[in-house]
């Protein structure tokens, strides 16, 4: 399509059920009430000319440009603060009107350049457009005001430029800033003509203030004052194409603004569900990794990882992998292979990896990157709600009144549902946080917890215990609700589990460091304070408890009858973009798509006569297994599509030997990844951008993602899968991926409904979407009924981590990523995002900090019992005094080196969240750091003097 | 935690066996029993019947459940 600017109505739209009848221009149109003058007419297409009104915003009524008449009312009132009401008559077009709007504009161009033709912003301008709209033709007062001209532009963000000699202050930008964003890091600094736009301090500029770059201020600017510094450097788009974010769990629809084959920028959509027209400094602007210098675009092998590699054309690569496969399944057994699924990549990408590994290497030895963080989730959830997903829809949060946050950080993780979060809590819901650091939702601008129960890692289970004692022996609980929907008889044994004094708060502080009495407030509000809803991350779930405490947080939900309605329930926020998806479709070694067991023999029929195939009825290995049978001997070929899992999962060491033990490993990556140093087969991957498919978000809502761009190696990912599946001999023929999709819809009960033309039509669906759910699906789960039934109560016993402080070993390092860098970084290192947090540092309590002699910036080793690596300090108060926190970001730190194989007792999910560990000055990089540099140094050579084989 | 995939294996075993002991232990030998079923590639299974030293006594039961269960399918 030719590009257009989205509609924008001006003001945001009323959900009233009350209609209003009126006459615009001598029209009649109906709206809900609350509506404003200027929506009406804008919604039955009546442009009123506006400059500080955009409907993402409230109503400001301050550029006084969209007056209008309305019988019967002295003056001329802005249409952007007038609601509608019944038999009101309006003129938006009249000599009077006319008159004073071009007034306005003359006073605004008096003081504006008028550079348009080399402006960025030349025919994407509201001002412009204005100016047009009203008719202005001269300036009384002349071209040379005083106050905007001339002045100094801001180039200090990576990203956008900030040009306040533009700027009309309309105020877009900062209401963007408080209300879409909720960070408030901007204002109007001074009065009257002096009047400007200021990121912070005034002595702050854009990338020094608190600005989080999410670009809501440069999609607010209706003149060339905000930009991005593509457009500046490219031009304008000239076709807008609607895809979804390859970044984390929320799901953020985009408009990827092109110009040919080139993008431009992302533009938060504003008719996306996830994100309602919000994004964040990675959606938004951190797509530069798509065209970096380092991508891989042609395939290579080599014989073993200390040879350079050697560049093939993708037949011989094909060939060479698939004769690999059969001949280590020859030499070894078929059982001695496997693969990794991506959730990174799309539904049907993920669905054909697995589909190749049970189909085709005849083994269920398949697992993802949702075994390192949220397996638990599954587990839990299934366990006791049955379904292995959230129960929720994010709008869903704008009815909490007590939002309970547990081991999830979203300003950082998820950060455009942080803003809707932190909207709601300036609406009034009350906060409870559940974290050993003092994470920015505790007390940030307009945000203030209630409650901040700062526990010791590897506490969680024990401080839900003592939040359901309070629950349940101060007579909390909804027995109304637990009778109807639970089974009552596990809920009593589960009761009087939690009943017992030894679960009490006060005799558990020794083991959480909880303030007794605030843990009791804190259970009390959620379960007193209307409608509760739990938001948790890879705090809860990177635990050796974390199955535990998924279903200790059920329990809790299920307690006070916060389960299946709006406002309430339980909700993993997930880390990467398609973690739910990767999970759905069978990614798991025990399970088919849907959640099916591999032991169930009718679902395994489903699949053996649609794929024309045996399926081996036992579940396969997950990827510590995996890694454990490489060390072993028994494991020997690994297929790895889009993780790095060398960097990703934990114990480096182990991980690098399960790797340096096989035989075959085939890595389909972007980049050569830390885990290609261990490679001997390469098969370059491709961008979001450069192919078609769905992800599932958190919200469990599956939306298109559309090629806007060719693939730059000349394949998107499923094909590269088809053609290793069709080397082995499997036949596959899938022309587009909606094949795929049509064909896990056949297979899977809850996307029975699903397919890429709904998909396009209905904008997204949540599952499941059967012919029992509405056409969108399932926005709330659980509302007549547990999936499974009754809901199950599992008592969930307390049972420390054998990870234990001593010594050696005194303090507990807790691992977290944040807002500038998404997962192991592979993407976002290679975008302006490094200017933020170019190296992962450690945070360290003053105390401790102390003594240890060490100051803010030094070099620090940082060692446990699996490993040791440098970083430097920051000295912060946000952790507890013998906590220190680090990311893991960077591999020239390696912060996996110092995990563990402790991990989740149901899942084998890492846990990451806590190891023993020692800090001391240093003065240099680990022996480990040096050995790794070099091998990584050696194993990404490449010859380029081999022609490719044709 | 150090020492080789056995050892691994055996540590896995026992905690499974310790987060369900709240159940008491014949329920608690069966639920562990019945994760290991769904959950546990057959080559894992395997390496603890070959050399079961270590297992705690819930998890000992486990695994005798499992092998009851194996031979009543396989007999």
């Amino acid at each position: 399509m030719t590009y257009q600017r989205q509609p924008d109505f001006g003001t945001p739209e009323s959900h009233s059920g009350e209609t209003v009848t009126l006459t615009i221009d001598g029209r009649e149109t109906s709206v809900p009430a609350g509506t404003t003058v200027m929506r009406a007419a804008a919604e039955i297409g009546t442009s009123i000319p506006k400059l500080c009104a955009t409907d993402s915003l409230k109503q400001f009524g301050s550029c006084r440009l969209c007056l209008v008449e309305i019988d019967g009312r002295r003056g001329t009132p802005a249409s952007c603060t007038t609601p509608v009401e019944n038999g009101m008559v309006v003129h938006t077009q009249t000599p009077q009107l006319q008159k004073l709007r071009k007034g306005v504009m003359e006073l605004y161009i008096s003081d504006h350049p008028l550079d348009c033709l080399t402006c960025a912003a030349n025919g994407d301008c509201e001002l412009q457009d204005q100016a047009g709209a009203v008719g202005l033709r001269d300036v009384r007062y002349g071209y040379e005001g005083a106050s905007h001209l001339g002045q100094a532009k801001d180039l200090s963000n990576p990203y956008f430029d900030f040009d306040p000699s533009k700027c009309i202050v309309c105020s877009r930008c900062v209401r963007a800033c408080d209300e879409v964003q909720g960070t408030l890091a901007l204002t109007i600094d001074g009065r009257g003509f002096g009047s400007k736009v200021s990121p912070g301090m005034a002595s702050d500029d854009f990338l020094s203030s608190e600005c989080v770059s999410c670009g809501a201020c440069v999609q607010a600017c209706p003149t060339a004052t905000l930009t991005e510094r593509a457009v500046v450097e490219i031009g304008t788009p000239e076709r807008a194409v609607v895809t979804t974010c390859a970044y984390c769990g929320v799901g953020c629809t985009f408009r990827a603004e092109m110009r040919g084959e080139q993008l431009v920028r992302m533009v938060p959509w504003k008719d996306g569900k996830a994100n309602r027209g919000h994004s964040c400094v990675k959606g938004r602007f951190a797509w530069g990794y798509a065209n970096h210098k380092e991508r891989i675009l042609n395939p290579m092998i080599r014989e073993s990882i200390d040879q350079p590699w050697r560049e093939v054309s993708w037949d011989e690569a094909f060939a060479h992998a698939a004769s690999e496969i059969r001949r280590i399944q020859a030499k070894y057994g078929k059982d001695s292979v496997g693969g990794i699924t991506s959730s990174r990549c799309t539904n049907e990408e993920t669905f054909l990896v697995q589909k190749l590994i049970r189909a085709g290497f005849g083994n269920n030895n398949v697992d993802t990157c949702a075994r390192v963080c949220h397996s638990p989730t599954g587990y839990g959830l299934k366990t006791t709600f049955g379904t292995s997903a959230g129960t929720q829809d994010f709008d869903s949060v704008m009815q909490a009144d007590v939002i309970l946050i547990i081991g999830a950080n979203p300003t950082d993780g998820h950060p455009v549902f942080a803003s809707r979060m932190k909207r709601r809590l300036r609406q009034g819901a009350k906060l409870i946080v559940v974290d050993p650091r003092r994470i920015d939702m505790v007390r940030s601008p307009h945000i203030q917890a209630e409650h901040h129960l700062p526990l010791r890692p590897g506490t969680n289970v024990a401080v839900l215990t003592a939040m359901a004692h309070v629950i349940v022996t101060e007579g909390l609980a909804d027995e109304d609700f637990i009778r109807e929907r639970c089974d009552w008889d596990e809920y009593r044994e589960w009761a009087d589990f939690v009943s017992q004094p030894k679960n009490s708060p006060e005799a558990l502080q020794p083991v959480t460091t909880v303030d007794p009495e605030e843990l009791r407030a804190a259970a009390r509000l959620y379960a007193t304070g209307g409608n509760g809803a739990i938001y948790y991350g890879l705090g809860v779930t990177e635990h050796s408890q974390g199955s535990s405490t998924v279903m200790a947080i059920a329990n809790l939900a299920m307690a006070t009858g916060n389960i299946g309605r709006e406002g309430v329930g339980v909700n993993p926020l997930r880390g990467q973009n398609n973690v739910q998806g990767a999970c759905d479709m069978g990614s798991f070694p025990h399970e088919l798509s849907g959640y099916r067991h591999i032991s169930d023999a009718a679902a395994r029929k489903l699949f053996e006569d649609d794929w024309g195939v045996t399926l081996d009825p036992e579940p396969g290995l997950r990827i510590p297994n995996m890694l454990d049978a490489a060390v072993d001997g028994t494991f020997k070929a690994l297929y790895v599509q889009g993780e790095d899992i060398l960097q990703s999962d934990p114990n480096t060491k182990h991980v690098s030997a399960g790797l340096a033990a096989m035989e075959c490993v085939i890595v389909q990556d972007l980049f050569l990844n830390e885990t290609a140093n261990y490679a001997h087969i390469f098969l370059p991957g491709s961008t979001f951008l450069e192919k078609d498919g769905t992800f599932t978000n958190a919200e469990r809502r599956i939306q298109l993602v559309r090629k806007v761009m060719s693939p730059l190696n000349g394949l998107a990912d499923w094909e590269v899968t088809q053609n290793l599946a069709n080397a082995l001999g499997l036949g596959w023929n899938y022309t587009h991926p909606s094949q795929i999709m049509d064909e896990i819809a056949r297979l899977t009960p809850t996307f029975a409904g699903v397919s890429f033309a709904k998909l396009d039509e209905l904008g997204s669906m949540q599952w499941p979407v059967t012919d029992k759910t509405l056409a969108i699906g399932t926005p709330v789960m659980h509302i007549d009924g547990f999936v499974r039934g009754k809901g199950k109560f599992v008592v969930t016993d307390y049972i420390p981590t054998d990870e234990k402080t001593g010594p050696r070993f005194p303090l507990l390092l807790t691992t977290g990523r944040i807002l500038t860098h998404y997962n192991v970084g592979a993407q976002t290192r290679r975008t302006g995002n490094v200017v933020w947090h170019p190296e992962d540092l450690l945070e360290m309590h003053p105390v401790d900090a102390e003594d240890r002699g060490l100051k803010d910036g030094d070099w620090a080793r940082l060692a446990s019992r699996a490993g040791e690596t440098t970083l430097r300090v920051k000295i912060t108060d946000r952790v507890a005094p013998g906590v220190v926190y680090t990311t893991f970001h960077h591999p020239a730190t390696q912060a996996n080196v110092i995990t563990t194989d402790y991990s989740d007792w149901a899942t084998n999910c890492p846990e990451y969240k806590v190891t023993a560990v020692q800090v001391a000055a240093s003065n240099g990089p680990t022996e480990w750091q040096e050995e790794y540099e070099a091998l990584s140094e050696r194993s990404r050579r490449i010859e380029h003097d081999v022609e490719p084989a044709e | 935690m150090s020492g080789g995939t056995h050892e691994h294996l055996v540590y896995m075993a026992n905690q499974i066996a310790r987060n369900l002991a709240v159940l008491g232990d014949e329920e608690a030998a069966r639920e562990t029993a019945e994760h290991i079923q769904l959950y546990w590639d057959p080559r894992m299974k395997a390496a603890i019947y070959a050399d079961p030293a270590g297992l705690d006594p819930v998890a000992a039961r486990a695994f005798a459940i499992l092998r009851e269960r194996a031979a009543a399918k396989a007999g």
